[in-house]
């Protein structure tokens, strides 16, 4: 395409209350990258995430996606919604819709896709992630792992240029972690441009093409994932990876 | 699940058991025809003679305050408590309450009741002080101001107030295609007439006038219909003052006493064509 | 393992499986139990039978005869069961109109941002007047005072619409309390899931909130049902008779109350199934809450 980011932020700032959570933040995603968001908590990744999908209003700066200049006046945030996909660490199915219709309510309302063919699209992505036979499930019924891969499935429905996740496998059982970190490499290894948060390092050396660590609302350091993981130059992310380190989980 | 039927069986047995069981004792017998002493009678409170209506009281049964009414109802139990030589004491009591069965606490009810049988068979009454008819009221601007006659107002729209001879009067001898609308006091079928909720107001014909004159503007008594009916004191059943209020009463009716009250409060309420049937 | 045929009960063991209640207490426990209820209610027939006055009691209250006669009606005497009718009709046709003004209105005091301030407080205002005015007050000044002001058609209509009117009126403002708990008890993070796929603010609210927040209060709304049924009772004051006003009636004429026990037993036995319904509701919706949980 032209050469225009996916995503870009330049000068972001957020506050809750007295609380600065993102203190001036500059990032640019190419299309088809991956960037891995990587911090302790409270650093600011998840109130980054919601804000480039205007869940929640900045304070100053901007965020333009393909072009566009989505944080402008006057600028339809529903419509900017439908195309960025965004999946939660709680998953957060409806739980008084089975899964199909978790996974057709948005095509069938937000973009107007007729039933039949929101339900037809629904069933080829559930089948490509091995969930058809769910499909009439409610969401209490199925794994914490199954779960949020309907809740990626949900979010891809709605055919997103970007996808932001947010720590999804924070909330899972280790065992169930796996399943879901092979759907986001599929859809990475198909160019699907990701921002993703995570405390699974391992993962993000895996798979992303660039690595963010976020610390105190500032993006202190970034770069290739073989680089930071093993010569980060500041020194803070020196401190917070080897913290990790020793925890075990690198 | 099978105990609990059981239990709920019992429970319906013992309602049963409690209808059924129960042929006996009426409280009080019917008949007491005990005498009384004028100069020693047996009172609610002593000293004093204790008489109920309801309140509002209206005029012109009732005038002035509860200190003491007079009106043609209030000068009616107050000469009877002069020629007793008692005190007269006022208390309230509403009028759906006072024909029901039971103790009273009151020496006698007076408030335009009528004497019927089904209520004597539960309460007692004085002879009868007052001839009543009912009246039928109606607003001049509405079609049934043209009514002649009792079948006349069959399609109307005709209220009256719970319990009283004017509903059995609607029910029993108007007949309307629609049922009547029934209201809990005066009050409120008075509202309703003036704004045109029902179209006829039925009840004692000395009211119906009284409203008429002084409460209802526009409004018109087109007739009224005797029923041979009388107002009566309402006394506790069995209570032996009734003798003693009946002799006194008497004595009201032979030396003119009651006739000029009569004529003092209610004659121009009288004068009203009758309805035909 | 090896040994054949079925294994012997134990002395203390039922023989099948215990919990299920009395079977779990072994049938001594269930001999005890019914044993002390039935000599409780046995010892309260015999007090009440043997009680002076009982008599009269049973005869006015409890008398066969009249109970049948008020509850068909008779000459002159409207029937407490046709009058019922009356009830039931001003009951569902209230309760329709009752949760769709209170949805509008929890909905309306949930809407966000300054330019729908006065539409809030709105909102506010109903629910704190016509929850702190009494039904009886609000009938009287509806049923009596809008006719009463002879204004076009509005003033010259039955007395039962009045009625109804009223109900709706205050039971809405009750409704729309339990609407609002409900939708407040459905967790942010739905909305922002709904939201964040692309969904509007009604949409959302429409497909994903209220759907979560109906179904968690409907034992609170089916309590207000059950008051609601038993309050069409008052709309008898504007004239209209209903089974209380024909039981009144019954009883005013023929001096024996056994047509307040009709109604009554009329009234419970309407109510009864719903509160059975509701026990049922609330036991399922916990059943499936609590297999979530274990997910």
């Amino acid at each position: 395409m032209n050469g225009q980011p996916a995503l870009l932020l330049e000068g972001v700032h957020k506050s809750f209350g007295e609380n600065e959570v993102l203190r001036g933040i500059d990032l640019t995603v190419a299309p088809h990258e991956v960037v891995c968001l990587i911090g302790a908590s409270g650093s600011g990744k998840s109130t980054l995430l919601r804000c480039v999908n205007l869940v929640e209003p900045i304070d100053s700066g901007r965020v333009v996606v393909a072009g566009e200049e989505i944080t402008a006046d006057g600028v339809d945030a529903n419509r900017i919604r439908r195309r960025i996909g965004i999946v939660y660490q709680s998953f957060n199915l409806f739980p008084h819709m089975t899964v199909l219709r978790n996974i057709t309510l948005a095509p069938r309302e937000a973009l107007g896709t007729d039933h039949a063919e929101a339900e037809k699209s629904a069933r080829t992505l559930l089948e490509r992630f091995g969930l058809l036979d769910k499909q009439d499930e409610y969401p209490d019924r199925l794994s914490g792992g199954q779960q949020q891969r309907v809740a990626i499935v949900r979010a891809l429905a709605m055919r997103p240029h970007l996808m932001l996740l947010d720590e999804v496998t924070s909330a899972l059982d280790p065992e169930l972690v796996a399943e879901v970190l092979a759907v986001i490499k599929e859809l990475a290894s198909e160019g699907m441009t990701m921002l993703i948060a995570t405390h699974e390092m391992g993962f993000a050396r895996d798979i992303a093409d660039r690595v963010c660590f976020l610390d105190a609302g500032h993006i202190l350091e970034e770069g290739p994932p073989e680089r930071i993981f093993t010569a980060p130059e500041n020194l803070r992310t020196r401190q917070f990876l080897g913290r990790i380190i020793e925890a075990g989980r690198l | 699940m099978r105990e609990r039927g059981i239990l709920i069986g019992l429970l319906l047995a013992v309602l049963l058991l409690v209808g059924c069981g129960g042929t006996s004792a009426e409280s009080g017998s019917k008949d007491s025809k005990a005498s009384c002493d004028l100069d020693n009678p047996s009172l609610f409170e002593k000293g004093q003679l204790t008489v109920a209506t309801d309140k509002p009281a209206y005029p012109p049964w009732f005038k002035g305050s509860p200190k003491d009414y007079s009106g043609y109802e209030g000068n009616i139990a107050s000469e009877i408590a002069k020629r007793m030589d008692l005190p007269i004491k006022w208390t309230v009591e509403p009028f759906n309450k006072s024909y029901a069965p039971g103790a009273k606490d009151f020496d006698f009810d007076i408030n335009q009741i009528t004497i019927t049988p089904e209520r004597e068979q539960v309460v007692d009454f004085s002879d009868g002080y007052f001839d009543n008819a009912q009246g039928v009221l109606v607003m001049k601007d509405s079609p049934a101001a043209e009514a002649k006659s009792v079948s006349d107002l069959k399609d109307f729209t005709i209220g009256a107030q719970v319990g009283t001879t004017g509903l059995d009067f609607v029910n029993e001898t108007v007949k309307p295609t629609e049922d009547p609308k029934v209201y809990d006091s005066t009050n409120d079928a008075k509202s309703a007439l003036e704004s045109g909720q029902i179209d006829v107001f039925v009840t004692d014909l000395v009211t119906t006038v009284y409203l008429r004159d002084f409460e209802i503007e526009g409004s018109t008594v087109i007739g009224k219909y005797p029923r041979n009916e009388q107002f009566g004191m309402l006394f506790e059943q069995g209570n032996p003052l009734v003798d003693c209020v009946n002799q006194v009463l008497g004595e009201m009716k032979s030396d003119g006493t009651l006739k000029k009250l009569e004529q003092k409060h209610l004659q121009q309420y009288l004068d009203v064509a009758t309805l035909e049937k | 393992m090896t040994q054949g045929g079925p294994a012997a009960p134990g002395p203390s063991a039922p023989g099948k499986d215990p919990g299920r209640g009395s079977r779990a207490l072994g049938n001594r426990g269930v001999l005890v139990s019914s044993a002390s209820t039935v000599l409780f209610f046995t010892i309260i027939a015999v007090v009440v039978v043997l009680a002076p006055g009982s008599g009269v009691v049973a005869e006015r209250f409890f008398s066969p005869s009249h109970l049948w006669q008020s509850l068909v009606g008779s000459e002159g005497l409207p029937s407490v069961l046709g009058a019922f009718l009356l009830n039931v009709q001003i009951f569902m046709v209230s309760e329709v109109f009752i949760l769709i003004l209170a949805l509008i209105i929890a909905v309306v005091r949930g809407i966000p941002g300054p330019v729908f301030f006065p539409f809030r407080l709105v909102a506010v205002a109903y629910t704190d007047l016509f929850r702190g005015v009494p039904l009886i007050l609000v009938l009287y000044m509806i049923g009596f005072g809008v006719p009463g002001l002879g204004l076009g058609f509005v003033s010259y209509l039955p007395d039962v619409t009045y009625g109804v009117i009223s109900l709706v009126l205050v039971y809405s403002a009750y409704v729309a309390e339990v609407y609002r708990a409900g939708i407040e008890s459905v967790h942010e993070s739905q909305n922002a899931a709904a939201r964040s796929l692309g969904l509007t603010r009604w949409q959302s609210l429409r497909f994903v909130v209220l759907p979560q927040a109906i179904r968690r209060v409907i034992p609170p709304l089916l309590n207000d049902f059950i008051g609601l049924q038993k309050d069409t009772a008052l709309v008898s004051v504007l004239g209209s008779i209903e089974a209380a006003r024909a039981a009144q009636i019954y009883g005013a004429s023929e001096f024996n109350y056994a047509s307040y026990v009709v109604a009554a037993l009329l009234f419970v036995l309407i109510t009864i199934p719903l509160a059975r319904f509701t026990d049922r509701l609330i036991a399922r919706d916990k059943r499936r809450r609590e297999a979530g949980a274990l997910a």
